[in-house]
């Protein structure tokens, strides 16, 4: 467990480290995602102890979220005086990304499908 | 009495106490969570937040002091970060699949985030820098922070709008992708991972891990397509 815990930090350092030497418009935990994805990529399988880890990181991931959420105190009198606008701008905008994501994701989808199906309808 | 006084005065200047009020509140808001059945209204971050905001407001404490208990918390949203490569490569032979739909999904859907947010912003007569500071809020804090910073914005009211947009997507994003009568689990996920990064793919991973694994890989992607995004919408519309 000790390892692996070791192992998704030097990742998540290495990530940070690239990001600031190579000037990446990412932040260092993402970069960190794919080097350790790379790892698994070469290593062929999850190590057990590792699935176990992230699985229990992940079932409480919200939980990290709550500290940056309490900040919301500091800025009161901002959301106060612009409340409508902010707000709106946010409720309405979140959601329709939200649908046109998904829409945009289903088209596709089966629109690659159906070219996977139309190709093999040509070989045969 | 003199000596609970001193104890208190202790406890408060030690991470303990708020670290502990953390998850705590936490644990509350989890258990209301399960009891209404997963309903995302009951979003158990947001309930959290509003039990420790009113209790800090309550005894006059600060949020610096309150982060010194809660940064052990906050530190592992990294480590959690990196760990997402473990439900994406479960799900690795169905992005594969879907890649060229993945790749158009969330980079229309970034900039139905970025344009989206900042027009209406502008038309309700948001300030300026406001407007900046709201316009990167579908991605991951650490990067919306920086970009928000780059063009003038307030990055930790960039913080707060990133918060609170992963807050409303994840509460209101399933009622949406109901009312479109979208039933694919990887749609689903990567609207709300490109729509309220982390918060939703929380939210995602606990309802389905095809879900999640889509968000949390819409997540990075939009968070590399804006920071790439946003500074050229921002120059070409705006400026």
């Amino acid at each position: 467990m000790v390892e692996y815990f070791t192992l998704i930090l030097c990742c998540q350092l290495i990530g940070e480290l690239l990001v600031s030497v190579l000037n990446l418009p990412l932040p260092g935990p993402v970069a960190g995602m794919i080097l350790l994805f790379g790892f698994l990529l070469v290593k062929g399988e999850i190590p057990e102890p590792l699935a176990h880890l992230s699985d229990t990181l992940l079932n409480n991931l919200s939980l990290l979220f709550v500290p940056a959420g309490v900040g919301v105190m500091l800025h009161f009198e901002l959301l106060g005086t612009e409340l409508i606008p902010l707000s709106v701008a946010l409720v309405v905008s979140t959601l329709l990304t939200i649908a046109v994501s998904a829409l945009l994701m289903v088209w596709f989808t089966r629109l690659s499908q159906k070219n996977i199906e139309n190709d093999r309808g040509a070989d045969q | 009495m003199k000596n609970l006084q001193e104890t208190w005065v202790y406890l408060s200047a030690s991470p303990l106490l708020h670290l502990t009020l953390t998850l705590i509140a936490f644990v509350v808001a989890s258990a209301i969570f399960r009891r209404l059945k997963l309903n995302p209204l009951a979003n158990p971050v947001l309930i959290s937040v509003v039990l420790i905001v009113s209790l800090l407001v309550a005894t006059g404490t600060s949020y610096e002091s309150y982060f010194e208990g809660a940064q052990f918390v906050h530190f592992l949203l990294g480590p959690a970060t990196v760990s997402l490569a473990i439900p994406l490569y479960r799900q690795f032979e169905k992005v594969k699949r879907s890649a060229v739909a993945i790749l158009v999904s969330v980079l229309l859907g970034s900039s139905t985030a970025i344009l989206s947010a900042v027009c209406i912003a502008w038309l309700l007569g948001a300030d300026g820098v406001s407007i900046i500071s709201l316009a990167p809020k579908s991605i991951t804090a650490p990067v919306a922070m920086g970009v928000s910073e780059k063009l003038g914005g307030l990055p930790s009211l960039t913080a707060v709008l990133v918060i609170l947009t992963g807050i409303c997507g994840a509460m209101l994003g399933p009622l949406v992708l109901n009312l479109l009568n979208i039933t694919d689990w990887s749609a689903r996920g990567l609207a709300i991972g490109v729509a309220s990064h982390g918060i939703g793919t929380a939210r995602a991973l606990q309802i389905n891990e095809t879900a999640g694994a889509f968000a949390g890989l819409a997540m990075g992607l939009n968070a590399l397509a804006t920071a790439v995004l946003l500074p050229i919408i921002w120059r070409l519309f705006f400026a």
